[in-house]
């Protein structure tokens, strides 16, 4: 036994303590967490590569043997999605230094960043269905104090709305657990997952399995739940909403693909419908609001619903070509989402507004900032060989392999108003003649550029390098369709 | 004796959503608190409910309470309690910057700042 994967939880952790000692002196938070983000990407990146050699790591949380205690898991999906978030949170930081502000830098910005990091690489790593709940109360925590640092009316107005929605949400995860608790006797996620097996297509699963999906949904910002994100998402910063738009809704996907495939594949039928039923509307949904609003941070919020739509419409078909698909599609949409934001943010600050219609022509002055923020928006439409295009044509040629017709024709259509809404913005931000003039001095952004530009960097070269990260997806995708190499991993039976 | 629990529980679930649809905002913090009371009761419940015996297991022990629920409650009673408190703060806060605790002047869209 080994105690690797813990290691991309336990730093960011020690993080942040140690900058909650530090928090009059700036220059040293910066250095600090920024050190410390790299050392968990670096952490991340051994845990991989230990993976890819010697399959899912567990570690038993005090030496309690598996059932028993908590379990670590990092099986490839898991270590993928650490990877993935801690590389994002490391540009955040890069980005922060320079647009968060001496006022929120100096009251914890950066030890809850590293919180955030903690409760987003626990979720995704832990094996035991309640320390699950632990973590996201972790993650949410942390988003609870990001949202609202800096105090200002519209984020005070919005966190009470977003506290109450988790509120409730967090309620219903903990009697979730505790129904199935009492159905399956266990907690841990592989255990649970064999003794449903035992049980079979019980209606009680069945109700469990809605429960989950509520709770997740609620997390991920799934139709009809969906109602509370643009909202609360476009009240902090640009650089806390790039982490909440790239890992908050990503956690609960990741908990929907994980309880779906380990715990509730035995009707089909029943859940696997209503799944692929709420990801066509919520990919419609999503669509109406990116081409009804006239606001860059609206617009690229939206895109969050519609990329949630797409995922969930991958978990739905359920077939090894759509899971993987799925997965592909997951890390793009992480690390698109993370620079689009970023770019959203430098955008905003350099026209000194959101509004569209009053934005325009900023061509001219910052073209590097255009030409990058195209290539995103061509990556998050799937325009190959950017990173997108692998991740939808896998789940749409799955979708039609399975017979869904109308959702695989819904996910391309998603694509078209993906597309017209970004290429939109790029028209109306850079392009178009502004109606009032614009600040003539160009504002110094090339501190900002760089994190962003490294997340879109990172995602052309996982576009172009499908075929080199392809046997890691298919690594994931084999222990996700067969639940019985996860449950041996966990239980070494 | 379960089915008691449930039905307390339900009451409980049905006082906080009363609570929570309401416009005050004091009123919802504490409707939140109702909800959590309630889960941690339905969690205990689940776990089964016997008398007369510890929850700890001997090697010889004739009867035993479940102990997972238990450690299950502890680590959700905290946790509420931590939310809680974020919440009154922030409401307090909240209340001192917009002048108001009534949900309904509370609405606002997005770009209204």
């Amino acid at each position: 036994m080994i105690n690797l994967p813990i290691l991309p939880i336990l730093i960011p952790l020690v993080a942040a303590i140690v900058l909650l000692f530090l928090s009059k002196n700036v220059q040293a938070q910066r250095i600090v967490s920024a050190a410390a983000a790299a050392f968990t990407i670096i952490a991340a990146f051994a845990v991989m590569m230990k993976v890819e050699a010697e399959g899912i790591q567990t570690v038993d949380m005090g030496s309690w043997p598996a059932p028993f205690g908590i379990t670590l898991v990092s099986d490839m999906l898991s270590i993928m999605l650490v990877l993935t978030a801690s590389i994002i949170t490391f540009c955040v930081i890069l980005y922060s230094f320079r647009s968060i502000g001496s006022g929120r830098e100096a009251f914890y910005y950066y030890p809850i960043v590293q919180f955030l990091l903690v409760g987003v690489n626990g979720s995704f790593t832990t094996g035991d269905i309640f320390n699950l709940f632990v973590f996201f109360e972790i993650m949410l925590m942390s988003s609870y104090v990001l949202i609202v640092i800096g105090g200002t009316k519209v984020q005070l107005r919005e966190s009470i709305k977003y506290i109450l929605v988790n509120v409730i949400s967090s309620a219903i995860f903990v009697i979730a657990v505790g129904y199935l608790y009492s159905v399956t006797g266990s907690l841990n996620m592989a255990h649970i997952s064999a003794r449903i097996s035992e049980i079979g297509a019980e209606p009680i699963i069945t109700v469990l399995a809605i429960l989950f999906l509520i709770v997740f949904g609620l997390k991920g910002g799934i139709f009809p739940l969906y109602f509370w994100l643009p909202g609360s998402y476009a009240a902090p910063p640009a650089p806390v909403l790039a982490l909440f738009g790239a890992l908050l809704t990503k956690v609960g996907v990741y908990a929907i693909l994980r309880t779906y495939t380990l715990f509730f594949y035995h009707d089909q039928a029943f859940t696997h419908d209503i799944l692929s039923l709420l990801a066509l509307l919520t990919m419609i949904a999503g669509s109406i609001g990116a081409l009804a609003y006239k606001d860059v941070k609206q617009i690229l919020i939206y895109n969050i619903i519609i990329a949630v739509g797409v995922l969930l419409f991958g978990i739905a078909v359920m077939t090894e070509e759509s899971v993987a698909g799925t997965i592909f599609y997951l890390v793009h949409d992480m690390i698109i989402k993370g620079g689009l934001f970023l770019l959203g943010g430098i955008m905003i600050y350099a026209a000194g507004t959101s509004n569209l219609t009053k934005m325009g022509g900023l061509i001219r002055l910052y073209p590097a900032l255009g030409w990058t923020f195209l290539i995103a928006a061509f990556a998050l439409a799937g325009i190959p060989p950017l990173s997108g295009f692998t991740g939808k044509l896998l789940i749409v040629r799955a979708g039609f392999e399975a017979g869904e017709y109308v959702g695989a024709i819904i996910v391309l259509l998603s694509s078209l108003a993906v597309l017209y809404s970004v290429v939109n913005l790029f028209m109306a931000v850079f392009w178009k003649n502004p109606e009032n003039k614009l600040p003539e001095e160009k504002k110094q952004t090339a501190s900002l550029f760089i994190p962003a530009a490294i997340l879109v960097v990172l995602s052309v070269l996982y576009g172009v390098g499908t075929e080199a990260v392809y046997p890691y997806v298919m690594q994931a995708v084999d222990a996700l369709i067969h639940p019985e190499i996860y449950i041996d991993a966990v239980l070494k039976e | 004796m379960e089915i008691l629990m449930c039905i307390v529980a339900g009451l409980l679930f049905a006082a906080a959503v009363y609570l929570m649809l309401s416009k005050s905002l004091l009123r919802i913090i504490i409707g939140t608190g109702l909800l959590s009371h309630g889960t941690h009761l339905m969690l205990l419940t689940m776990g089964g409910l016997k008398t007369g015996a510890a929850p700890v297991l001997g090697e010889h022990a004739a009867a035993y309470t479940d102990p997972i629920p238990q450690a299950l409650i502890l680590t959700a009673i905290v946790i509420s309690f931590g939310v809680t408190a974020v919440f009154l703060v922030i409401a307090y806060r909240a209340y001192q910057e917009l002048g108001t605790d009534n949900m309904e002047q509370l609405r606002g869209m997005e770009t209204d700042d």
